[in-house]
């Protein structure tokens, strides 16, 4: 089945004409239709653009001139990234038909590669959530329990690749966005370092927090999909204009005499035993492997999520501003004027959760307020910086959990203090700007996936890669599938 | 009752840059386009986009910057200013607050003859904001419409310390602002067209105190005369509310031009909370000194400097030079055809009196229309200078070149306007005219001065004009006598 093949191993079956982008295409279309009525991944799947891509790869592949590994490759993309004709909700009502008259740059850059894009993926409203719970439209199902969320708020782009919806596919990664879906779902996810990857075309939440980043089957396909998205954008000024080394040449290292920290603040009172037991043996795997490990100290994670909730909504109270329904989006009849335009459109365009980040943020930024909470918060952020840098004079990566539990179960957590928890390990990494992945660390006893998450220097996702790499090649968890049947 | 207190006036000046691309993306700046011709997902505030600095802006701010002898801060950075309005594509605008591009500078005005610095608070740059068109008027429209086309056009405001104590001092700023900015061709200082606009903040005190009275803010002012009727009406309207005992109520004003008033628009009591916080999708501008030494070396001679050049080198008048000076393009034509001519005085005369009557304004534009080149109305006062042509004569051979931009010696020799300037021939005229008045030439003799002048004139009514004068009257002197 193509479906079930890596991004490297279909490339690989192109190239050796064991198989056609069509034939690729086809079969995840097929299998969308099939099941994606049991997982909701898709937002929109957009086949017939898809099946003309796939002919024109076809028509390279034929030439003997394809552009590279990603030519051919039927891809998804979170309803977050920007898409030329194709309309981008975010999962909300106020954005349900607006179709964007210009491509993101990361959508560019897959294009330009020759990849085929399936379609667009279900999320959290304006990524805010966990679950995909928080969507206008629909709650994208666990594929490994149909019961149980699949994470979020890039809960689609994640259970779209566990479930073999898509070979691979772009989400987005604010406060552990992409991180813990992949640890809920079982797959690779990972979040680049905060400009590393431009954010041209990205619906922004948190401007100094978001980044793109992919989903992958495993390691390898994950530095695939990097490699073709990373680098500066002149259209993005806070896209960082470094070199970006070839993720793939590095990936299989090994990681003898690499030092990995252990940081003492993520195993909490709350961490389910069962996920520390996994992460502990996971170390135990890499020092197997030759590396060296130590206990690192971040002090400061703690008040990391506070500062976030702090942070997040306050940008997000600013760039979800422009809705309005002067523009574009929803705008709802019926207006006495025009406070009551805004009011009512916003007021029925918005969900409960983009409605209470709002309040937060503005109330955050008001006069009189914006130090204690504002300001405070950036000093906050500042702190947990400072904690990454000295433990990275001491250690190359570090290893930790993904997240403090397994996917739990669709309303199961209506409190959302109790679900703000859920990224407590992964939002320190945003507010410090740096890369993280979450990769498969193992399974709970009722064969729930388990997130292992391994974070690195500012830039350094090579690093991060091959040491995910090496765990990945030491262990079989990712070869693992949800049983699916349509 | 007005004398009693004391005035104190700061502005804001808003000076739409002239830089071809907007602020933070690459769409035209050009006036007068179709609506929402001149639009992209950046400055329409699409989702997902983001903002590009555009450098040339920042230029420009720092050569404003460095005229008005401000420090140009190393470390700057964008904020975001939130308020909600349809004509402001993301409800925020991208402004600067607490880091702006300069502070700390000054400028120098002179009102009668008194010479006196305002300080410059700050001067920072922003976005401007599209315009809502409505049909009909605002309160009964039954829908409006926005335009973007300049949304997003670089704005810089310069904000002064309450540094001015009269309207006429206002006035002489804002006059002197406007000719700097326009001289550094970083605006165009059309102020009916909005590129340069101008809000006072103006308050009240008793003489002798040190506590500022509370603030007005008057906005809609968009002439010289303008600021200075408002600011008076304001100072009258204020004086008279404190002497009646009345509070002055902290609030934005509008002027209406027509009335000749100002009415109350919106009290800043319910103010605006702009949530200011720094711009997240700009890094900090790093402003290295190389670059504010490149931009200072192309700073061209400022208005103040050339009007003492004016004086000194060419020993024109304070209120010459002034006018002269009061745009680039002006000053810089009067020197072409001072030069050109040799005589700085009588170009200075030309240019200020001919020339201004009727060109439709002393700034590049009307100058870049003018359809007599520097060097041609330097060769009709040659021309003047020289005799061929009598200086009555030559106002009409002006008039004739402005209306067909001939050059003077063209029209002169086509229409035989040269000067007479022959003896022999006007003695025959003179003696005709003598002949034909003796009346006049007894009221002459009874010591009636003035009938000499009525000779002349009928001598040169005989010519056509084109009698020498001198000539003239030295044949008058000698004939006169005689009859």
């Amino acid at each position: 089945m193509l479906t079930g093949l890596s991004v490297h191993e279909l490339a690989g079956r192109f190239r050796r004409k064991e198989a056609t982008p069509t034939q690729a295409a086809r079969a995840y279309l097929d299998r969308i239709t099939a099941l994606d009525p049991k997982i909701k991944a898709y937002m929109t799947v957009t086949a017939d653009r898809a099946l003309a891509q796939a002919a024109a790869a076809d028509a390279r592949f034929q030439s003997g001139r394809p552009l590279g590994l990603l030519d051919g490759i039927p891809l998804a993309i979170k309803d977050v990234l920007c898409t030329r004709g194709i309309r981008t909700t975010c999962s909300s009502r106020i954005l349900e038909n607006f179709v964007p008259p210009y491509d993101a740059t990361v959508v560019t850059k897959l294009l330009d590669a020759g990849a085929v894009i399936l379609g667009k993926l279900n999320m959290d409203e304006f990524a805010m959530g966990s679950s995909t719970e928080n969507s206008a439209f629909f709650t994208t199902r666990n594929p490994w329990d149909l019961a149980r969320v699949p994470g979020g708020s890039s809960g689609g782009a994640a259970a779209a690749v566990a479930a073999d919806l898509a070979a691979a596919t772009l989400g987005t990664d604010t406060g552990g966005s992409i991180r813990q879906p992949a640890a809920f779902c079982g797959r690779v996810g990972l979040k680049p370092t905060y400009g590393r990857v431009s954010r041209y075309g990205l619906v922004a939440f948190a401007s100094s927090l978001d980044q793109v980043g992919p989903f992958g089957k495993d390691v390898r396909d994950a530095a695939l999909v990097l490699q073709a998205i990373a680098g500066h954008d002149p259209m993005d000024s806070t896209s960082v204009d470094v070199g970006v080394p070839d993720y793939s040449a590095e990936l299989e290292g090994g990681v003898k005499g690499l030092r990995i920290g252990i940081p003492a603040e993520y195993f909490i009172e709350g961490l389910d035993p069962e996920v520390e037991a996994a992460v502990r043996a996971a170390v135990e795997t890499l020092r197997g492997l030759g590396a060296e490990s130590q206990s690192v100290s971040l002090p400061h994670t703690e008040y990391g999520l506070a500062a976030y909730y702090v942070i997040a909504p306050a940008e997000a109270s600013s760039n979800l501003a422009r809705y309005d329904g002067v523009k574009y989006g929803l705008r709802v009849p019926g207006a006495r004027d025009l406070i009551d335009m805004y009011s009512r459109t916003r007021g029925a365009g918005f969900g409960a959760e983009v409605k209470r980040r709002v309040m937060l943020g503005t109330y955050a930024l008001s006069a009189g307020y914006y130090d204690a909470y504002y300001g405070k918060a950036l000093r906050v952020r500042t702190l947990v910086q400072r904690d990454f840098q000295r433990a990275f004079e001491r250690v190359d990566v570090i290893v930790a959990p993904t997240t403090p539990g397994v996917a739990f179960k669709m309303g199961e957590r209506e409190d959302p203090l109790q679900m703000y928890l859920n990224d407590v390990f992964t939002i320190p990494v945003n507010l410090a700007g740096l890369p993280g992945v979450s990769i498969p660390g193992g399974f709970t006893q009722t064969g729930l996936p388990v997130g292992l998450q391994i974070i690195g220097k500012a830039f350094d996702e090579a690093t991060v890669l091959r040491v995910a790499r090496a765990y990945e090649a030491a262990t079989a968890w990712h070869e693992r599938k949800p049983e699916l049947t349509p | 009752m007005t004398q009693d207190y004391e005035t104190v006036i700061g502005l804001e000046v808003h000076a739409q840059l002239r830089t071809r691309t907007k602020m933070f993306c690459g769409c035209s700046t050009a006036f007068g386009a179709p609506p929402n011709t001149q639009t992209c997902p950046v400055c329409q505030g699409m989702p997902g986009t983001l903002p590009v600095i555009n450098r040339r802006a920042i230029e420009y701010g720092i050569k404003t910057a460095l005229a008005l002898q401000c420090s140009v801060n190393a470390d700057n950075r964008f904020a975001r200013k939130h308020y909600y309005y349809p004509d402001m594509p993301k409800n925020y605008q991208i402004s600067q607050y607490e880091e702006p591009l300069a502070e700390h500078g000054r400028l120098e005005v002179e009102v009668g003859g008194v010479s006196r610095a305002i300080g410059i608070q700050r001067l920072h740059l922003e976005e401007d904001v599209g315009k809502l068109v409505h049909e009909g008027s605002l309160e009964t429209a039954p829908s409006s419409q926005v335009d973007f086309n300049r949304a997003g056009v670089p704005l810089m405001e310069i904000v002064s310390l309450p540094d001015m104590r009269t309207p006429e001092e206002a006035a002489a700023y804002l006059r002197s602002l406007r000719a700097i900015v326009v001289y550094l061709g970083v605006c165009d200082g059309n102020m009916e067209e909005g590129s340069l606009r101008c809000d006072a903040n103006i308050s009240l005190r008793p003489r002798g105190a040190v506590e500022y009275g509370t603030k007005v803010e008057i906005k809609n002012m968009n002439s010289f005369r303008n600021v200075q009727h408002a600011l008076e009406y304001e100072i009258t309207r204020q004086a008279r509310a404190l002497e009646t005992g009345e509070r002055i109520v902290q609030e934005t004003r509008l002027w209406d031009p027509d009335k000749g008033r100002t009415v109350s628009m919106r009290s800043k009591e319910f103010a605006h909370d702009y949530r200011y916080f720094p711009e997240p999708d700009l890094p900090p501008l790093d402003v290295e000194p190389a670059w504010i030494e490149r931009v200072g070396a192309t700073l061209p001679e400022l208005p103040a400097a050339r009007r003492a050049r004016f004086m000194e080198a060419y020993g024109l008048g304070a209120y010459d030079a002034d006018l002269l000076t009061g745009s680039r393009a002006l000053g810089d034509y009067f020197e072409a055809t001072a030069q050109a001519c040799g005589k700085p005085k009588v170009a200075a005369n030309w240019v200020l009196n001919e020339l201004l009557r009727e060109l439709a304004g002393d700034d590049e534009r009307a100058l870049a229309a003018c359809p007599i080149p520097p060097a041609n109305l330097a060769d009709l006062i040659i021309l003047i200078e020289d005799g061929t042509i009598s200086g009555r004569i030559a106002k009409d051979v002006f008039e004739k070149m402005y209306r067909s931009g001939e050059d003077a010696r063209a029209i002169v020799d086509r229409e035989g306007l040269t000067q007479v300037a022959d003896a022999g021939e006007l003695s025959a005229v003179v003696d005709e005219v003598l002949a034909q008045h003796p009346k006049v030439v007894l009221d002459w003799k009874g010591g009636k001065k003035a009938a000499r002048g009525f000779l002349v004139g009928q001598v040169m009514k005989a010519t056509a004009g084109k009698a020498s004068p001198a000539v003239v009257n030295s044949l008058l002197d000698e004939k006169l006598p005689k009859v």
